[in-house]
């Protein structure tokens, strides 16, 4: 199957540290891709570089085109939307306001009220607290928002990184149950994450990412041994 | 037309304060006309400084930004006012329209490169704006005047109608701040204003959403300088003179107080700010002595128990020292 992302040689500097090396990495559509490795492996920058919101080198091909050249902004037209590190809430915001933002490219009224409409099923607890300032949320509920706000952009390709990141154990994997639906509705998702056990359930393929190179590719039943794991952290 | 499942709940609840808004505007004339003198004065000067620090709450509190500069902008639209009313004769009304063009077309210029900047270096950057502009203001002789400044500036008005009722100018220059008020409530309700929340959110994330964010917060800054301009033609026509000193670095720091008094982010926060730290100097003058002692301790126990500012007293805000965002 064609990839409907395709990532060749992608290197990315974070400061003065070359932070991505020579990243290759595919995912299909209707793929649930998981991105592992321990703090600092640059799993963040990785998403970074593919959204454009960081410089890098290499080639990066979604759909049927190129796009390592085009902005930030070009590419959320295409359909990658990016959930980023510590949910990029706007906190003095409110909640409305904050999935009205996620539909900024969007022009059709109706279409941003339908699509509202589905994350306020899917998240009923954002309807409740539709007015409220968004930085007065608790954590469970601003990672709701996140991923709500990401869906408001009708992604084709939704990049999350780290949305279970100071979430209490159950909260976190109420979290990633509903990427899990999400995927299994058709979405493509490209997940960072450090909680593997829970993510390697949902995921069909892993990236092992260590000192800003892919150190394994690996189907989740290779990697859910507690000692291929450890491995790969460790190493 | 718009569907009810669009309209935020931000604007629901403005639509139902819109008679207590009215209320209120009443009986702000009605106590300008029952009162005259001083009082009538504070009034024209808070509500002059209300429409500066509407602009600067706009590219600092809902975009999150930092400017020392905006006095730059007030001095142009002042000089611009002074010098095209007295010297070509030109109507007051069409003086402070030019002056607002030339800032824009000068903001857009200086701020292209400037906001690239971000933080402290933004901070400098555009007090170095102000500071070139007062440099101007004094070494211009030709045109400004220098120390000496200009005066006999017609008074407001327009089409040869100059208001000279002290009491009908208060009434007016409210309803411009009022308006001008009014047009940053619907700028912050916009798609526009909702991206600038954004990027004072996160640069990052709103980027990621598609926002142009160089773009965005240029457009922020060149509204934050026509506010000043305006600002700054209203107070050369309102007092009939300027010089460097009308726009130094005092009126940065006035519309800084002001804009942190009445709550940075609040929209009504530059009126109510204007208004307190006008009138706090005048309320203290019976001690004497002591008055500056009395205004600064009286501007920072607001700012201590109120720190969001007065305006967001009224909103469920803890008014407690300390409290965060």
């Amino acid at each position: 199957m064609a990839a409907l992302l395709d990532i060749r040689g992608l290197s990315a500097r974070h400061g003065q540290v070359e932070a991505l090396k020579r990243v290759d990495l595919a995912v299909s559509r209707g793929e649930f891709v998981l991105v592992l490795g321990p703090n600092g492996a640059g799993k963040s920058t990785l998403l970074s570089a593919i959204m454009g919101l960081i410089p890098g080198s290499g080639a990066i091909r979604f759909g049927d085109a190129a796009v390592e050249r085009l902005s930030t902004r070009a590419r959320a037209q295409r359909g990658m939307i990016m959930v980023p590190e510590s949910r990029g809430i706007f906190g003095p915001l409110s909640v409305w306001e904050n999935l009205e933002l996620g539909a900024y490219l969007a022009r059709d009224h109706g279409e941003v009220a339908a699509r509202r409409a589905k994350v306020y099923e899917l998240f009923p607890r954002l309807r409740e607290r539709e007015s409220q300032a968004a930085g007065s949320l608790s954590g469970g509920e601003q990672q709701m928002l996140a991923i709500g706000r990401g869906l408001m952009a009708n992604p084709t390709l939704l990049m999350l990184d780290e949305p279970s990141l100071g979430l209490a154990p159950r909260i976190a994997a109420e979290i990633l149950e509903t990427l899990g639906e999400l995927n299994r509705s058709g979405l493509t998702i490209l997940l960072v994450e450090q909680k593997a056990p829970l993510a390697l359930k949902l995921a069909q393929r892993a990236y092992v990412l260590s000192l800003g190179r892919i150190a394994a590719e690996r189907t989740p039943d290779q990697l859910s041994s507690a000692h291929d794991l450890a491995r790969f952290y460790l190493a | 037309m718009t569907s009810l499942a669009s309209i935020s709940p931000e604007r629901a609840t403005a639509r139902r304060r819109l008679p207590a808004m009215l209320l209120v505007a009443c009986a702000a004339i009605a106590v300008i006309v029952a009162f005259g003198g001083y009082f009538v004065t504070v009034v024209c000067f808070a509500a002059i400084y209300a429409l500066f620090v509407s602009g600067l709450n706009l590219f600092m509190g809902y975009t999150g930004q930092v400017s020392f500069g905006q006095n730059a902008f007030a001095a142009l639209g002042g000089y611009a006012t002074a010098v095209l009313t007295t010297r070509l004769h030109l109507d007051p009304l069409a003086a402070l329209v030019c002056g607002a063009l030339l800032s824009a077309a000068i903001a857009a210029a200086v701020g292209y490169p400037t906001l690239r900047l971000r933080g402290h270096y933004l901070a400098m950057a555009t007090l170095a704006l102000g500071l070139i502009a007062y440099e101007v203001a004094v070494q211009w002789n030709g045109l400004t005047q220098g120390y000496m400044g200009i005066s006999g500036i017609p008074g407001l008005g327009f089409a040869g109608f100059e208001i000279d009722n002290e009491r009908l100018q208060a009434i007016v220059l409210l309803a411009i701040a009022a308006l001008g008020m009014g047009a940053a409530v619907r700028l912050r309700r916009s798609r526009f204003g909702r991206a600038l929340g954004a990027i004072a959110g996160s640069e990052e994330a709103a980027q990621a959403l598609g926002v142009d964010v160089t773009r965005y917060k240029l457009w922020a800054f060149v509204i934050a300088a026509v506010y000043a301009s305006i600002a700054g033609s209203l107070m050369a026509q309102y007092v009939g003179f300027v010089s460097p000193e009308v726009f130094g670095l005092s009126m940065v720091v006035l519309g800084f107080t002001m804009l942190y008094v009445g709550g940075i982010g609040n929209v009504s926060g530059p009126l109510i700010g204007a208004l307190i730290v006008e009138a706090l100097p005048q309320a203290v003058s019976g001690l004497k002595d002591y008055q500056d002692l009395v205004y600064g301790v009286g501007l920072l126990v607001i700012l201590i128990y109120a720190p969001k500012g007065l305006a967001a007293v009224d909103r469920g805000v803890p008014f407690k020292p300390g409290s965060k965002s």
